[in-house]
């Protein structure tokens, strides 16, 4: 039953030992040493030019939301990078092994390798990614300095990446786990799953978990609590209000993952039985429990970018969102239906009609909203004068492929249909349907968006169309086979096929993959073609490249570290067109003193401290475990002795900052 | 809203030019409530899980066998008790005074002492028995609700004993008085859980 046997246990090293590097696998041996050679160049770089302290004092050490906000962005690119290879990994399996032929993946690889896509796709792609657009843009959008707790949001961002670092050693210490991304038990209990890769799961989620639920207070608290005076709830941007939402789904579903990790964890540890199959265990109870949190999950993903299309549709129509109210009912009413779905994911659990029905209609019912806002969408741009620039692109291929990714959604919410389609390839293409489409185009949307925002001149047009097509036309190729085949009856996560007619199907689904992997690297391509062209595509206007509607285009790009020398007034939902429209004049003098709060290198060290318990948890090395945990409380409450955590700064910086856009902005009329 | 409303002939105020920064820890209260709430929806899965798992007596014991409703009541008491004397904590600080405040934390830490011993001897008694968490199901779930919340208790006496420090050194500033005010919420609360976990898991625990 088990491929390897359980390693000894030693009191220094724990279960860990020479074994547990996997020289066998040649194909990590190589990648090993591709990223020893590339790190010692990146960290020899760093130390040549002397950028330890900058990167320490001025990015690793930061509070200010927006670096954080970038920090988190480049987490989710590089760990994106990682789960496409193993994407592509899987794609060039399946498309070779045919006719006898048992590809070049052992199971014990492939099966790794499906797990961590899922993973890394989910918790440090996508949950990053979302993260820092809300960090950077939310403080913004409400006309906020900085978000409630600028600590704690320093902190959140390292936990996150140490849950991610923790996942990434996995891949050349030990191994990962072989259970598909949520650990169903049984398989992921220690009976089936003896080795250390579960328990890298296990850990690595439940650092990066802590960072998830502490930046959802932060932000919740922020949007309540800082929002500039006279804008109401109702004249939030729709940015705004969607990340609400997603926050609080959060916060309201991140806690059940970490307490039903924390149970399968006694299984593994301790040897309870919730999830065993003997001894009244019951492992349908984790099944529940997983997709509680695991579809809430979804919409916190998704939620985000509907604000962004928003936004996105009515800078680029030139006109008001139409329907706003009904926008930020739709998205209230997803944020409570969304934890009335959950069993939709096993109707084949055997729980019998009237329970099969209720999820069934519940989960149609969400698409009524959707479509709300999908119309929405339409009727802005409905006689409005669209600008198809990249961010506008982006928006109208969204619409076109997640309606559809939308309506398979629907033919699976169907329980007797999805009794034939469950766990087949037609799952799989439905859900990177809605989440590439959706979340991933969304993102890049953003990206293109608010780019010039972040850094002060936009993104090279030309590399951004290529980018764009490839991966458009990349997803279709790589996904309609799946389809194609969930119809046939092909399942999830074979690793040989038998019909030899199937291989066709796969084969195209590989090139799809490929034309993907161009756009990727297309997208790499303009953001360096970006940054070397910075001075050619400065943006003139001073902060408002694209004619924006809301409060962060107000402001310098990139804008000060206190965002705002004074605090605007809302008076309208499009509160900076509102400001353009009415002729609002800047203020230039009378700048006063400005309170922010200071760096500080507690959330590194911590999160420092929780990784190597995090290791030390996995291989049972029980005295680092301990003192690595005493550290961290230790660490904790030496924090809580420092009482002075901000500063002022002056009012002759700010002067001089804002007299430099008097002049920046003159030369631009 | 009261200040910023602008008459209808007045030119337009887009700018707060008159601002002043936000109290420090303005928002600490709402935030924390809003981890509260976090941590009570962990406390919700492990009470569901004993709803669920908490009649799998795999052939073992079951509660009748196992609680003594007496040490359990005493325990309760403690607990019940040390909430009041937090309180009293609070309307001493209400009253500016550091000592008194500082006195009744260390009652409330004496009182959560007791609860973690009665418990610690509880769970001793259990262990040895036979009545291990690997024993059932139900003994699963019922170690994992009842140890999370002693968990919490002793992570509440660690901040109690850590605020005492920290009020001898600087006395009743705000932040202070803040913080005086989350861990009052934090014991609350878990006193609010336990009333859950007392009539829950052990009154109904020796009816069934």
């Amino acid at each position: 039953m088990t491929p390897h046997p359980a390693p000894e246990t030693g009191p220094i090293l724990g279960k860990l030992s020479l074994e547990a590097l996997p020289l066998h696998e040649p194909i990590l041996v190589v990648t090993f040493i591709g990223v020893v050679l590339g790190g010692i160049a990146v960290l020899g770089l760093i130390t040549k030019f002397r950028l330890w302290g900058y990167l320490w004092t001025e990015w690793f050490t930061t509070v200010d939301h927006k670096r954080i906000g970038i920090m988190y962005m480049i987490l989710g690119l590089i760990m994106f990078l990682r789960g496409f290879a193993d994407a592509i990994m899987m794609r060039i399996q399946q498309a070779m092994a045919f006719g006898g032929s048992e590809g070049y993946l052992t199971p014990h690889h492939y099966d790794q390798v499906f797990t961590a896509h899922g993973v890394i796709m989910i918790f440090f792609v996508a949950m990053p990614f979302i993260t820092g657009l809300m960090n950077y843009v939310v403080p913004l959008q409400i006309g906020a300095r900085d978000v409630s707790f600028p600590f704690l949001n320093n902190f959140s961002f390292w936990m996150t990446t140490a849950g991610a670092v923790l996942t990434m050693i996995s891949l050349f210490v030990g191994e990962y786990a072989q259970t598909g991304w949520l650990a169903y038990p049984p398989l992921s209990g220690i009976a089936y799953s003896p080795n250390v890769g579960v328990d890298y799961y296990i850990w690595g989620l439940q650092i990066a978990g802590v960072g998830t639920t502490l930046s959802g207070i932060n932000l919740i608290v922020t949007i309540l609590k800082l929002r500039a005076p006279g804008m109401g709830l109702m004249k939030m941007p729709v940015f705004t209000w969607t990340s609400l939402c997603a926050n609080i789904l959060i916060v309201a579903s991140f806690p059940i993952l970490t307490a039903t990790l924390v149970l399968l964890t006694l299984d593994r540890y301790v040897g309870t039985n919730f999830f065993t199959n003997d001894l009244g265990g019951s492992p349908m109870m984790y099944v529940n429990l997983i997709w509680i949190w695991g579809h809430p999950e979804v919409y916190i993903l998704v939620l985000p970018l509907f604000g962004v299309f928003s936004e996105v549709t009515s800078t680029f129509s030139g006109k008001r969102l139409f329907g706003y109210t009904s926008m930020v009912y739709a998205t209230i009413c997803i944020t409570i239906l969304s934890y009335l779905v959950w069993l939709h994911h096993f109707f084949t659990m055997g729980s019998g009609a009237s329970v099969n029905s209720f999820f069934g209609i519940t989960t149609m019912v969400i698409s009524i909203p959707t479509g709300a806002k999908l119309f929405n969408w339409l009727f802005t741009m409905y006689r409005g004068r669209i600008r198809f620039e990249l961010p506008m692109m982006w928006t109208v291929a969204f619409m076109l492929t997640f309606v559809i990714g939308g309506m398979t959604g629907v033919l699976l919410a169907v329980p007797p249909a999805d009794f034939v389609l469950h766990n087949s390839l037609f799952l799989i293409a439905h859900f990177h349907n809605v989440i590439i489409g959706g979340v991933l185009f969304g993102l890049f949307a953003a990206i293109n968006y608010w780019w010039p925002k972040a850094f002060g001149y936009k993104l090279d047009v030309f590399w951004g169309k290529v980018s764009f097509w490839c991966w458009v036309v990349g997803f279709w190729v790589a996904f309609t086979p799946l389809y194609i085949l969930g119809l046939m009856g092909v399942t999830r996560r074979m690793r040989v096929f038998d019909d030899p007619s199937l291989q066709i199907w796969f084969v195209i689904a590989g090139i799809g993959a490929l034309i993907v992997a161009a756009g990727i690297g297309a997208m790499l391509v303009q953001f360096a073609v970006s940054i070397w062209r910075r001075k050619e595509l400065r943006d003139e206007t001073g902060g408002d490249p694209w004619d924006g509607r809301t409060l962060e285009w107000a402001t310098s790009s990139p804008p000060p570290d206190y965002n705002f020398a004074f605090t605007p007034v809302i008076h309208d939902l499009d509160a900076w067109y509102d400001m353009k429209k009415r002729g609002h004049q800047r203020p230039v003098d009378g700048y006063r003193d400005i309170h922010m709060p200071s760096n500080t290198g507690t959330g590194i060290i911590l999160s420092g401290f929780c990784l190597v318990m995090g290791f030390a948890l996995v291989w049972h090395i029980w005295w680092l475990v301990a003192l690595s945990f005493a550290a961290t409380i230790v660490g904790a409450i030496y924090h809580t002795f420092n009482y002075k955590r901000d500063f002022d700064i002056p009012a002759a910086t700010v002067t001089a900052v804002e007299e430099a856009r008097t002049r920046q902005l003159a030369a631009g009329a | 809203m009261s200040a910023k409303t602008i008459a209808a002939d007045a030119p337009v105020q887009f700018y707060d030019l008159d601002e002043h920064a936000h109290p420090e820890g303005h928002s600490t209260m709402l935030g924390f409530w809003i981890y509260l709430m976090s941590d009570c929806l962990i406390f919700a899965i492990l009470f569901a899980c004993y709803a669920v798992l908490g009649g799998s007596y795999a052939a073992g014991p079951a509660p009748k066998d196992l609680f003594d409703l007496k040490l359990i009541a005493l325990n309760t008491a403690m607990l019940l008790f040390s909430s009041i004397t937090y309180g009293f904590a609070v309307l001493q600080m209400q009253q500016g005074k550091v000592r008194g405040v500082q006195i009744w934390l260390a009652v409330t830490a004496l009182f959560g002492l007791a609860f973690l011993g009665i418990e610690l001897y509880e769970f001793h008694h259990l262990i040895e028995i036979g009545a291990t968490p690997q024993r059932s199901a139900f003994l699963s779930s019922f170690f994992t609700l009842v140890g999370t919340h002693g968990l919490h208790v002793t992570f509440g006496i660690i901040w109690l004993v850590t605020l005492m420090f920290q009020l001898s050194k600087h006395g009743l500033i705000a932040a202070n008085k803040r913080r005086v005010m989350c861990l009052s919420m934090f014991w609350h609360f878990l006193d609010v859980v336990w009333i859950g976990v007392f009539t829950f898991v052990y009154l109904m625990g020796v009816l069934r």
